[in-house]
């Protein structure tokens, strides 16, 4: 049982700190970084490279392992076939995220910086995501 | 210390973050052995989507993002932050929610989790989000619609 609290628990606390310190808290400097081609402000460059050289070293660790830490198997996605729904969906999700300069862990994490803003950015996310299952379910 | 060329960027607490964001990952991926992808951990969370982690270790992940930001609050003294009016928050909540259900993940489970996995899905989504929203800003400030309060 605590491993299957602690473990995420611990994961999503440095998740939320890393946001923070990083900026992606601040849907200002979110949208400066989407602003290229105007007061363009790279520093989310610097968040995402970082996180990314992280996992990429991790992603090595976990190849040579035949089951993680704290549980009996790994559970990743498989998938690597290219469909519209892919590209449809990420654009939809790409016009949100410049639209406001929140992204959903930014979104949850702003719950302690601005709870105003946040849980009106959450509950309109959240309905979103019930849309597209109300969908596939009547489909 | 500051870039030359931008005065107004932060690339050591950039830096500082994406780190945490990637040891954060990392934790989920060799302790869970799995994927730290916040808005499918959300669906799961909320019963939208009935597949990935268990409900209360999707909990746990959500709760300590907020925890995590208060911390760096504590420790810088606040956290400095502008937010968008209530109107261009529900518009961009909606499609945020619709988007990531579709495309099966954000900025956590495709930019940092699969981009690093070099996941040509990941890869695909990523350049797809990414261009977006820059095309997002480039044309709403062309418009001359300011949305941050």
């Amino acid at each position: 049982m605590i491993g299957r609290i602690l473990p995420p628990l611990l994961s999503g606390t440095l998740f939320g700190a890393g946001l923070a310190l990083g900026g992606m808290t601040n849907p200002a400097r979110v949208r400066g970084f989407l602003d290229l081609f105007g007061d363009w402000d790279p520093t989310l460059a610097f968040v995402m490279g970082g996180a990314v050289i992280v996992m990429a070293i991790a992603w090595r660790f976990q190849s040579g392992m035949k089951q993680p830490l704290f549980a009996p198997k790994f559970a990743l996605p498989d998938r690597s076939d290219l469909t519209s729904r892919l590209v449809i969906g990420s654009l939809l999700f790409g016009v949100g995220w410049g639209v406001a300069g929140l992204c959903p862990g930014p979104g949850i994490a702003a719950l302690v910086v601005e709870p105003s803003s946040a849980v009106i950015f959450l509950a309109a996310m959240f309905a979103g995501m019930g849309l597209v299952r109300i969908f596939e379910k009547a489909a | 210390m500051t870039l030359p060329g931008f005065p107004d960027a932060a690339p050591l607490a950039g830096l500082g973050g994406g780190i945490l964001i990637g040891l954060a990952a990392a934790l989920m991926l060799l302790g869970a052995g799995r994927i730290a992808g916040v808005s499918g951990i959300s669906a799961r969370a909320l019963g939208i989507s009935k597949t990935g982690m268990s409900s209360s270790s999707a909990w746990s992940f959500l709760i300590g993002l907020p925890l995590g930001a208060l911390i760096i609050a504590f420790l810088q003294g606040g956290i400095p932050a502008t937010f968008a009016g209530p109107v261009p928050l529900v518009i961009a909540g909606l499609l945020v929610g619709v988007g990531t259900r579709l495309g099966s993940g954000c900025t956590s489970g495709h930019g940092v989790c699969g981009v690093s996995r070099m996941s040509n899905r990941s890869v695909v989504a990523t350049i797809t989000f990414m261009a977006a929203g820059i095309a997002t800003v480039a044309i709403m400030n062309a418009l001359g619609l300011e949305v941050l309060k």
